[in-house]
């Protein structure tokens, strides 16, 4: 297991390399980021020139991107334009997105699977159908759009909470943004819940278990579930990278100042450092809960083992 | 069952980190007759010659005051610190300043601290976006030389004089130089912006109506009124905090909620329902804005004389009336000169003067393309960037309106561009091959920034690289004169060169807009659109 966990540590330095260079490449393509900084007129020509040169972008390409490299292993994640530190933003902006995720994570977790455990056992009756509408909708309403809506009713016309979240962010106030954020992610955990469910009920084991007499929430829980639960793990997993990065839409709505309202200002911007830090880390995420996801396998089921 | 006792641990540790991620909340939301503002994170660091939007200027507006300021209601310039400005040549000026002002941290305002300020930014190795403000002022090329390293430190045309007094020689005559002074680059700095730049800029401090009490970066700032503020515009509230929206939607949401107080830019997508909404809380007022199109006169094809007639044809082919009242519903009104109204009629703005060149003419506009030798290539492509604001939807009108007036429906196409910085490139690489979005806030409200900036020979913001002699000599002859209405008749006569050649296409004047909760009163936007918070009553 822990040679296991060293060999996946290490094939992340790699993809970590590979992906600044590739970010590196295309925010570059975008042309000189200097040339926006001036509003609607032209930088005069030596102010410009000195921005460049703060900025690194005077040099090739290459000795842009061994800099930058260097300066990353010393901490130094470089300068936005407005001039903070890049390690700054993400400070103030990766725990607002954490935070955001985690409640979209617990919510996927627990209402998607206690509806895909309901549906699963109730195949075909009433419940199930409606549910399965219900998760049909959900997917096929984008996501800006259920924002905005319960935006308006919640927060305008009903008053239940604030249309927008304060600048801390705190938990209590990101459960609406959570949830909307979480919305399709938690129809499709339901679906595939359901669907394995409803397949291993079937299973050899299930039936074993059922012919000890155990007692029914024994078997669902500890045996079918337990298995069932792969599938759904691995697409939490992926999930998580997805949701901090594909934040940007319910970031926006809510006015939430996070790691999509930072990468979206670096782009707009060009602003090669901004957008290398924050995807460098969001893919790091991304690894990281691929390497948990595969663990967690072996929790689930004890046939899986690492060497 | 070795594994579940180690979920139920892990479970156990995110129970552990909620109660702890939920910790640092309860905004400390000030008491008081204070209200909250909507705000954008200014794009560069907040320092005066260093701010050239709208978001970081109403901070500097809030806590400084120049030796000019612009009446928020006229738009003239009237002394602030200034007690005199006196010249003998238009080149020559001595300023005094007036005595008992101070800095917030209580340090007096001196001559000194003008002259340390512009001279700071004035030199390239503070890399100010502002620089080219103190272009005028002599010893500029040494200190901030268009290539090679700078040779002087300080202007050699700034002298302290006395305390309160010190001279400014410029390079060459320019009458309007004293009413440019209102501008925040022109803003004095206390001595802890040079001794301890970090701190100043974590916390500026000026020596306007506010003083800012906290500032969370990219987040949101407090302004508290500052009591002892000597100047004759007190805030008539408690202090003003500034919110980051990310989105203007969001925050004119929360105006509707009740969580925020004022919010400026109206949506484009909520003017259908403001009116309704805000049961009348809203204004929209002029702003020093005018949106044109401009073209790449470096091309060949569109600077010969048939070109000129194209690009009158052109202009009379765009139907503004009707563009900005179903579009903009009346946030924008037909531009009918090349300044703007909020000059009013004394300070040079000509209502009319584009005349028939600027009025829907539909068969006068095929006959004037037809006649100027048909569109260069066959057809416009009109470039914007399509980041920010409703550009795609004015362009797209425009090239309706002109397809319809030369009944072609391939004679315009827009012609987006991914980001501003992206926009700005094609321009400076004379990569344009057809008309292009140009835009133009001004500095100061003088018809000079209306003109000169934009269309002079090699000016800063002449993107389309225009050139004439007339217009430049004329532009000469205003800066030099001595008087003020001297110079605005000279700058009106460049102007009509400018209509004579159709140098830009000019397409409306765009206002300001705000929405305010009924907790607010006296509200209202100055020329620049930036609301005038010091006058705002709470309660």
């Amino acid at each position: 297991m822990g040679r296991y966990v060293v060999r996946r540590l290490l094939q992340m330095i790699p993809v970590f390399v590979g992906a600044t260079a590739l970010l590196f490449v295309m925010v570059n393509v975008m042309g000189d980021p200097v040339a926006g900084l001036c509003g609607e007129r032209a930088c005069d020509t030596a102010t410009a020139a000195q921005l460049k040169q703060e900025f690194g972008l005077d040099q090739p390409l290459w000795r842009q991107y061994a800099t930058y490299m260097s300066n990353v292993f010393t901490g130094d994640f470089g300068t936005a334009f407005n001039g903070r530190p890049v390690l700054e933003l993400m400070a103030s902006a990766f725990p607002v997105t954490v935070r955001l995720t985690l409640v979209a994570v617990v919510f996927e977790i627990v209402v998607g699977v206690t509806l895909g455990v309901l549906t699963g056992l109730r195949r075909g009756r009433p419940v199930d159908t409606a549910v399965l509408l219900a998760t049909l909708v959900v997917i096929s309403v984008p996501t800006f759009v259920t924002g905005l809506l319960l935006q308006l009713l919640l927060g305008v016309r009903w008053g239940w909470i604030r249309p927008s979240v304060p600048p801390q962010a705190p938990l209590d106030q990101l459960i609406l943004p959570g949830l909307v954020l979480a919305s399709v992610s938690l129809a499709y955990v339901t679906r595939l819940t359901r669907t394995s469910l409803a397949e291993n009920r079937r299973a050899d084991y299930v039936r074993t278990a059922v012919a000890k007499g155990l007692p029914r929430r024994r078997v669902v829980v500890r045996h079918l579930l337990r298995n069932s639960l792969i599938p759904v793990v691995t697409f939490i997993g992926t999930d998580v990278g997805a949701l901090m990065g594909g934040a940007i839409v319910t970031e926006r709505i809510f006015n939430i100042h996070g790691v999509g309202y930072q990468l979206y200002q670096g782009i707009l911007r060009q602003n090669t450092q901004t957008v290398v830090g924050f995807v460098t880390v969001l893919v790091l995420v991304f690894l990281i809960a691929n390497l948990l996801v595969d663990l967690l396998y072996a929790v689930l089921d004890p046939r899986i083992r690492y060497a | 069952m070795r594994a579940p006792a180690r979920v139920v641990w892990a479970a156990g540790a995110v129970a552990a980190v909620l109660p702890l991620a939920a910790c640092g909340s309860g905004a400390g939301v000030p008491g008081g007759s204070v209200l909250s503002a909507s705000w954008g994170d200014p794009q560069n660091p907040l320092e005066p010659a260093n701010t050239n939007e709208v978001q970081g200027g109403k901070v500097l507006d809030m806590i400084f005051r120049g030796l000019k300021r612009y009446n928020p209601r006229t738009g003239k310039a009237e002394n602030m610190l200034a007690e005199k400005i006196e010249t003998t040549d238009a080149r020559t000026y001595t300023i005094t300043v007036k005595p008992g002002w101070r800095f917030s941290n209580g340090e007096p305002v001196t001559a000194r601290s003008f002259v340390d300020a512009w001279n700071y930014g004035a030199s390239l190795k503070n890399k100010q976006r502002n620089a080219y403000f103190f272009g005028y002022i002599e010893g500029y090329d040494k200190v901030h030389p268009a290539r090679g390293p700078q040779t002087a430190d300080t202007l050699s045309g700034l002298k302290v004089t006395g305390e309160r007094t010190f001279t400014v020689r410029l390079s060459q005559p320019f009458s309007s130089f004293p009413d440019t002074l209102g501008y925040a680059a022109f803003a004095p700095l206390p001595r802890m912006f040079f001794t301890d730049h970090k701190a100043w800029l974590d916390k500026p401090v000026g020596n306007g109506p506010y003083r800012i009490e906290s500032y969370t970066k990219g987040a949101q700032m407090y302004l508290k009124k500052w009591d002892a503020y000597p100047g004759p515009d007190k805030a008539r509230n408690d202090g003003v905090t500034l919110l980051v929206y990310t989105d203007s939607n969001t925050a004119y949401t929360d105006v509707l909620a009740g969580n925020l107080d004022l919010v400026d830019d109206i949506p484009a997508t909520q003017l259908k329902n403001v009116r309704k909404d805000l049961d009348g809380r809203y204004i929209n007022t002029p702003a020093g804005l005018l949106q044109t199109l401009a073209f790449p006169f470096w091309d060949p094809a569109w600077n010969t004389e048939g070109a000129r007639k194209v690009r009158i044809g052109l202009s009379m082919a765009i139907d503004r009336e009707t563009i900005t009242r179903t579009l903009f519903r009346g946030t924008r009104t037909p531009a009918t000169d090349w300044t703007s109204p909020v000059l009013g009629t004394a300070g040079g703005y000509q209502a009319g003067l584009c005349g028939r060149a600027c009025t829907y003419r539909p068969a006068e506009a095929k006959r004037l393309v037809q006649e100027g030798g048909g569109l260069p290539g066959g057809q416009v492509r009109i470039t914007y960037n399509a980041d920010s604001g409703s550009h795609k939807e004015w362009v797209d009108a425009v090239c309706n309106s002109i397809n319809n007036a030369l009944g072609d429906d391939h004679a315009c196409v827009g012609n987006p561009v991914g980001t501003f910085a992206d926009f700005r490139n094609r321009i400076a690489q004379h990569r344009m091959t057809g008309p292009f979005r140009a835009g133009w806030q001004m500095d100061y409200p003088l018809i000079q920034n209306f003109l000169q900036p934009l269309y002079y020979t090699d000016a800063s913001s002449n993107d389309g690289k225009w050139s004439n002699a007339t217009f430049d000599r004329l532009v000469d002859q205003a800066n030099a004169a001595r008087d003020q209405a001297t110079a605005i008749r000279l700058f009106q006569q460049a102007e009509r060169v400018v209509r004579d050649e159709m140098a830009a296409i000019p397409l409306w004047y765009q206002n300001g807009s705000a929405g305010y909760s009924d907790r607010l009163h006296d509200v209202a936007l100055n020329p620049f659109s930036v609301p005038v918070y010091d006058e705002i009553t709470v309660g």
